[in-house]
């Protein structure tokens, strides 16, 4: 009663401050987006997207750069995705709780802290000479690989073990064998959460300049092949503005760069709400 | 004296280090309901779970003795798990459908065992909720999916599920303790029809359950047979004390 100060005073000061670092958190955001749109917008045009690179990118247009970004994309997540998914089935049904599975675990998790610019040069020294596959999409691509695959790996194989147990029962008891249980069953229900991880995967994995500079070349011509050089769009943001090419340019590619990721998780939610019914209400 | 489908002879299970199943011996004949009666914890529901091996999936589960069915082990070693589990169905005691349409949920077993043609399935689907008494429910919807059924429809449906792989016997543990009483009503005539085609072992918390559907029950008691006969002696005139105990409600 005699108290200087009520109860109530640190619960609203809490209230305050938690609200605080939420609005701050959007507000970064917003003012990253926000100043890169307002120095870059005054580029992106038609011929902008849609034409070549002139004077080592300081006019002209990017579309080389984006068409090597989109083709580094696939070739990461038509690997990093069959090897990803099939691990956390692995680890969330196959594997006992053994020092093997908290091993593989451990790793997948070491992999996910391996800085970019070592796996890059890993990606040079193994990818791009040792494989022979030179600069190239593929090089770049597979490199790339290795930056998504620990979140793949990770929110797989929590969608899959959040598969409740009496679904699987379910299946075994009409005779199904686990791995028809499996891929009749579990992985179904597990796709929502299996897009989410390729999605941030890749969304992590293609803004990796360092990792794509080792491996997949600064060629600004119009790939032809999974062999050719690109030059991906994180990579010609880097040497457009650490070169003095110009910063415009720069940061219009920074524009059409977040587009396209910001693309990418409009599709993953898209697909969650189509597939999102399935137990989203247990 | 009926056939007897489903025995257990000197029966014992462990988890780890629990003794939970000390040398059940009991007779289950065939087409005919054996409920298996009991407090929580008593081993009823991992003793039904011994017949089709659910109990594989648990880890340290170890089983001694014999469990036969038409006369073979299930235990043995050259024992197929998946074609006997084909031939003792189960009903959960949460319904549990697939994520996927009604038809497809009832679809489902007979794909596994290789029926493709969709003429067969659409018999096998429309006959199996027949049996079940769910296809006026939704022969209208069996596009839509299961997981927009009711509860008491969710587990007729997979009832018809189970149905539809044809199996001899059909193990319930549990199958109304997450449902209303009207579908509860629904599933224990259900049952009751049923018998005439199978054998069905029913596990239920609900004594007076156990005597509206059963020939005969069990009472387990800390993971024992207490006493085993046909369900009207045992309600009327149980042979052990706590048999009587619990039949009045003493404790449970």
């Amino acid at each position: 009663m005699n108290r200087l100060i009520s109860p109530a005073t640190p619960d609203r000061a809490a209230k305050v401050g938690l609200w605080a670092s939420a609005v701050l958190s959007m507000a970064i955001l917003l003012f990253i987006l926000g100043y890169i749109v307002i120095e870059g917008i005054s580029v992106v045009n038609i011929p902008f997207l849609l034409g070549s690179p002139v004077l080592s990118g300081a006019k002209g247009g990017i579309l080389p750069a984006i068409v090597g970004t989109i083709c580094l994309m696939a070739v990461t997540l038509s690997s990093a995705v069959p090897i990803g998914v099939g691990a956390a089935i692995y680890l969330a049904e196959y594997a006992s709780d053994s020092v093997v599975t908290r091993t593989i675990t451990f790793g997948v998790e070491c992999l996910a802290g391996v800085p970019s610019i070592v796996i890059g040069l890993f990606g040079y020294a193994f990818l791009v000479i040792y494989l022979g596959f030179g600069f190239s999409i593929l090089s770049g691509g597979l490199a790339l690989m290795a930056m998504a695959l620990p979140w793949i790996v990770r929110t797989s194989e929590e969608a899959i073990k959040a598969v409740p147990l009496t679904v699987r029962e379910g299946s075994l008891a009409l005779g199904a064998t686990k791995w028809q249980t499996v891929s009749r069953v579990v992985l179904p229900s597990a796709i929502p959460g299996i897009v989410t991880g390729a999605i941030l995967g890749i969304g992590k994995a293609i803004g990796e300049a360092a990792v794509l500079m080792f491996t997949a070349g600064s060629s600004l011509l119009m790939p032809s092949s999974l062999f050719d050089p690109v030059r991906a769009l994180p990579y010609h943001i880097y040497i457009l503005a650490s070169e003095g090419i110009s910063n415009p340019m720069a940061y219009g590619s920074s524009i059409v760069l977040l587009a396209m990721v910001l693309a990418i998780n409009l599709g993953a939610i898209a697909i969650q709400a189509h597939y999102g019914r399935h137990y989203g209400r247990n | 004296m009926d056939e007897i489908e489903i025995e257990s002879r000197s029966l014992n299970l462990w988890y780890e280090s629990v003794h939970a199943l000390k040398n059940v011996t009991l007779s289950m004949p065939k087409k005919k309901v054996t409920a298996v009666i009991g407090p929580s914890g008593c081993g009823k529901s991992t003793f039904i779970r011994c017949i089709n091996r659910m109990n594989d999936l648990i880890k340290g589960c170890r089983v001694e003795g014999e469990l036969l069915f038409e006369g073979r082990n299930v235990y043995d070693r050259d024992i197929d798990v998946v074609s006997l589990r084909k031939r003792i169905g189960m009903v959960f005691q949460k319904p549990n459908p697939f994520p996927m349409s009604v038809y497809d949920n009832v679809a489902y077993g007979p794909r596994l065992h290789g029926t493709r043609s969709s003429g067969e399935l659409d018999k096998i689907v429309e006959e199996s909720l027949k049996s079940s008494a769910l296809w006026n429910e939704v022969a209208d919807v069996l596009n839509r999916s299961a997981l927009d059924l009711s509860g008491g429809q969710q587990q007729r449906l997979c009832i018809a599920r189970t149905l539809a792989v044809n199996p001899d016997v059909i193990l319930f543990d549990e199958p109304c303790s997450a449902l209303d009483p009207i579908s509860t009503a629904k599933i224990e005539d259900l049952i009751n029809t049923l018998v005439h085609d199978y054998t069905i072992i029913i596990v239920t918390h609900n004594m007076q359950q156990a005597a509206r559907v059963s020939d005969f029950t069990a009472f387990f008691l800390l993971g024992e047979v207490i006493e085993f006969g046909k369900t009207k002696q045992i309600f009327e005139m149980p042979e052990k004390k706590s048999t009587e105990d619990y039949i009045t409600g003493r404790f449970g």
